[in-house]
């Protein structure tokens, strides 16, 4: 029996699927919807100050054919008056008492304010907080949202004013457009709280018309920079979320978010740590029935790898993560292509040829070209197997004739030990001792 | 004829003569563009006989540079709007295409094409040309097909005066004249005309070299002289009643088909059409647009022998043209008007395994087709007369002989090009035979 079920700082949902802080979750029609469809928590639109919002709100990235691989957006915090907001997350909740409801929270940097706040919302009977310090436009300017996740020390002591008073757990939601997200992480672990929910949306500017020279999103002809989400920022969300998950001092439960559109994207960020995972773009696209699959795609998956629960394979691909410095220099790979698959299109050549390496030979034979890896200056870059658009033609093989290994740490100790200055020459000897040749 | 088909209302004639294949809309274009793979050394563009650099007129077309894409395609031919409505890209460049070894369908390269152009003759043809200094001297084109306006338009850019002497009213050859409704229509050509007259070439319609002036004043009054003069009259069957009233050549046909004056092309209610190329396919299926009850395509071999395309064949079943193979004409049967076509009954007999089979008709197997309207299409001629009358000028099995590289004649003043080199191929071969002529002649006139 596959059981979904996660624990997030304390925060129990039925599956790890929760409804990102966004549009999605701007009103309990939107949120029951969403959970009875199958969404296992959500995580309700921003509520605080008071604000008005502007159109346009969105500007989409399309790229070769793809609808919005990304979205830029200057919407604001939820513009519904607080109570009407509250009113309707105790009826959710009330409704739907075993799926989680979050809610997220900006106000003004008042100890006083926050702690308001934060007891009218544990009224609701909701089962989490969520302190939004990453809302890089618009509230920032009232230094709210990334205004605080971006300065450390604001970040601890607004998290203690809720900490101090809260009765139920309480994450804290960062910006990515910190130069080191582990430090705000830390100083909300300082503060006691009980997760981290990353990443918010990129500070971006999604795009300019070419007939008008306008600057997209416009608002009646003026423009500014939003916040980037969706597909494209995933590599970007994993990296930030395997930073925060890797770090011994903060080691505190992890609520992912950044182009989580599948079930796969899902499964990538709980193999780096997260113990739930927040969508927006993805439903804002498609709708909340995106969820069915995610729910079907990871029970599947966990049946196929025979993993039970989701602690079976949390984090197990953290272990992995490594500096540079002890990568071992000696591993080699190269490019084969598996001829009987190739369909000629070259695309290998040209990009070894032009980007990489220049290792990849084209030889006429019957009219077409014969693409061909001179293995011995193959750098093992893997550019071919990645520009070629046949599954499993070119595939990149391990050649390590011994099982000696070295990494750039290991050398330069070494180096120290004997007293070896780090040269080009004394590189070489390395590297001619190893059969490795830098064409 | 003895029984017309009925006439047509106006939009049924237009229906069957809808495009086979409709313009892409710009996001469909776009969708396209952007599967293609953007192959390097790709094999669509090897395959193409004008090796127009497809990926890259593809990939100007995803990121809507339509005026670089018609200039990508125009560098490499003059006939491009044709072409890719005309071209039979199942076999060239769709068929090269990588896709068909992923088992998947390649790129709709014909209908990009078109996109493309339709897009630069729409923006009234901007001149996109970079033309030679001056060179003063004469080239003279005689015919306007796909070839000599090829070779024109190359020399025009090449800084030569060019005069094309078209014996047609109107210009444009077999791209005027020839090609099936369905697939261009004359306004395609015409437009294709317009832009080549645009860059300083004359065209002279009306004059029949050989009749109204001489080849020799011809070839006195330029400096060299370039033959796009395709191909002659129809084959005849050479059996009894090819006199009958009601018996057409397929060239004539389809000539007056593509005036597009749908209403006023007699066609009979059953249509025989003799022979089975990709000519005899497009006089059937217009036949069968135009309103006749029952098609036949007759030919005295089997499938394996004919010479039409295999989508062309596709494109008959489809219209419901019935098939009589192994069946060859032995009489036109009828009063004064057709009545029916008496045929027999063919086999191939081999003596033996090393013995070319041989064609033998089956005694007593003759049978008798009843039909109003017999067309011939079983090939043209080539303009012997009228070749063999140029001095030094050497002809092999009907078709002119050049040398490959220049596609210079025997007289060296005189080059040649399209079908009557080659002995009928496609417009697209045409188009390059002219530009390369363009430059043979560029160079001969150089030294």
């Amino acid at each position: 029996m596959i059981d979904l079920s996660t624990d997030c700082g304390g925060i129990k949902s039925l599956n790890p699927f929760w409804l990102a802080s966004a549009p999605p979750t701007n009103s309990a029609y939107q949120v029951c919807k969403a959970f009875e469809q199958g969404w296992g928590g959500a995580v309700w639109k921003t509520i605080g100050e008071p604000v008005m919002n502007v159109c346009n709100r969105y500007g989409g990235y399309d790229y070769n054919g793809q609808k919005l691989i990304g979205i830029n957006n200057i919407e604001l915090i939820s513009d519904r008056p607080i109570e009407k907001n509250l009113k309707e997350i105790s009826e959710t909740k009330r409704l739907f008492p075993n799926n989680a409801v979050i809610v997220s929270l900006m106000v003004e940097s008042k100890k006083e304010t926050w702690h308001e706040i934060v007891k009218r919302t544990i009224d609701t009977g909701c089962d989490g907080i969520e302190l939004n310090y990453g809302c890089p436009h618009g509230m920032s300017e009232r230094g709210m949202g990334s205004a605080v996740g971006q300065v450390p020390e604001y970040c601890k002591m607004i998290t203690e004013w809720v900490t101090e008073v809260s009765t139920i757990p309480v994450l804290v939601k960062l910006t990515p457009n910190v130069s080191d997200i582990i430090y705000p992480a830390r100083a909300a672990k300082a503060a006691k709280a009980d997760g981290i929910s990353l990443i918010n949306t990129i500070n971006s500017i999604i795009g300019i018309d070419l007939d008008t020279f306008q600057i997209m999103p416009s608002v009646a002809g003026k423009s500014g920079h939003g916040g980037y989400a969706g597909a494209a920022v995933k590599p970007i969300a994993l990296h930030l979320v395997s930073q925060v998950a890797r770090d011994k001092e903060v080691n505190l439960p992890i609520s992912a978010i950044g182009g989580i559109t599948n079930w796969k994207d899902a499964v990538e960020f709980i193999l780096l740590g997260a113990s739930s995972v927040q969508v927006c773009t993805a439903v804002m696209h498609y709708g909340f029935r995106i969820v069915k699959d995610m729910i079907e795609g990871l029970t599947n998956w966990m049946e196929e790898k025979g993993f039970s629960s989701i602690e079976d394979f949390r984090g197990k691909s953290l272990p992995q993560l490594d500096d540079f410095g002890n990568f071992n220099l000696l591993h080699k790979t190269v490019a084969r292509i598996d001829q009987k698959k190739c369909i000629h299109c070259n695309l290998c050549y040209i990009a070894c040829e032009d980007g990489a390496h220049q290792c990849i030979d084209l030889i006429p034979v019957n009219g077409h070209n014969k693409t061909v890896v001179r293995e011995s200056e193959c750098v093992g870059c893997s550019l071919c197997s990645l520009v070629c658009p046949v599954e499993e033609c070119i595939s990149m093989v391990s050649v390590d004739e011994k099982s000696e290994s070295k990494s750039w740490n290991e050398l330069m100790n070494e180096y120290k030990n004997e007293n070896k200055p780090l040269t080009w020459d004394s590189l070489a000897e390395f590297q001619h001792k190893h059969g490795i040749e830098i064409h | 004829m003895k029984n017309l088909a009925p006439k047509l209302s106006l939009k049924e004639y237009e229906n069957n003569f809808a495009e086979l294949h409709p313009p892409f809309t710009p996001l469909t274009a776009k969708a396209e563009a952007e599967r293609c793979l953007y192959c390097y050394d790709s094999p669509c563009t090897k395959s193409c006989p004008t090796h127009i650099d497809i990926p890259a007129f593809i990939k100007k077309i995803s990121t809507d540079n339509l005026l670089g894409s018609a200039k990508t395609i125009l560098d490499s031919n003059w006939v491009a709007l044709t072409c890719a409505k005309a071209c039979p890209v199942e076999v060239l460049c769709e068929g090269a295409c990588v896709y068909n070894d992923k088992g998947e369908k390649p790129i709709e390269i014909g209908r990009l094409q078109r996109y493309a152009m339709d897009n630069y003759f729409r923006n009234s043809s901007p001149n996109i040309f970079t033309f030679s200094k001056k060179k003063n001297k004469s080239v003279g084109i005689i015919g306007s097909g796909p070839a000599g306006l090829a070779c024109s338009a190359e020399l025009t850019l090449l800084g030569y005066d060019v005069i094309i002497y078209e014996a047609n009213k109107i210009p444009g050859g077999l791209n005027t004249w020839g090609i099936a409704p369905y697939k261009t229509r004359r306004q395609d050509s015409l437009k294709e005309i317009k832009l080549i007259k645009s860059l300083g070439v004359k065209i002279k319609t009306g004059i029949k070299v050989g009749e109204t002036v001489s080849v020799e004043d011809i070839i006195k009054k330029h400096d060299a002289v370039f033959l796009g003069v395709g191909l002659g009259k129809s084959s005849e069957l050479e059996i009894p009643g090819e006199e009958l009233k009601g018996v057409y050549n397929a060239i004539n046909f389809i000539e007056k088909v593509k005036s597009e004056n749908w209403n006023s092309v007699k066609v009979g209610k059953r249509v025989a059409i003799i022979g089975a190329g990709n000519t005899s396919i497009d006089a059937a299926t217009e036949a069968k647009r135009l309103g006749a009850e029952q098609v036949y395509i007759i030919y005295r071999r089997d499938t394996s022998q004919m010479s039409a395309y295999d989508f062309e064949f596709l494109l008959a079943k489809k219209d419901e043209i019935l098939f009589y193979f192994n069946s060859a004409p032995k009489k036109i049967v009828g009063k004064k008007y057709v009545e029916g076509i008496e045929c027999i009954k063919t086999k191939l007999i081999s003596k033996g395994l090393k013995d070319k089979p041989k064609l033998t008709v089956i005694p007593k197997s003759e049978f008798i087709i009843p039909v109003d309207m017999v067309i011939k299409a079983i090939g043209q001629k080539s303009h012997n007369n009228f070749l063999n009358s140029i001095k030094e000028l050497k002809m092999r099995d009907g078709k002119v002989v050049v040398n490959k590289k220049n596609y210079q004649t025997g007289n060296a003043k005189v080059f040649a090009g399209g079908d009557c080199i080659n002995g009928g191929k496609e417009v697209v071969n045409a188009a390059y035979d002219g530009k390369m002529a363009a430059h043979g002649i560029d160079e001969y006139l150089s030294n």
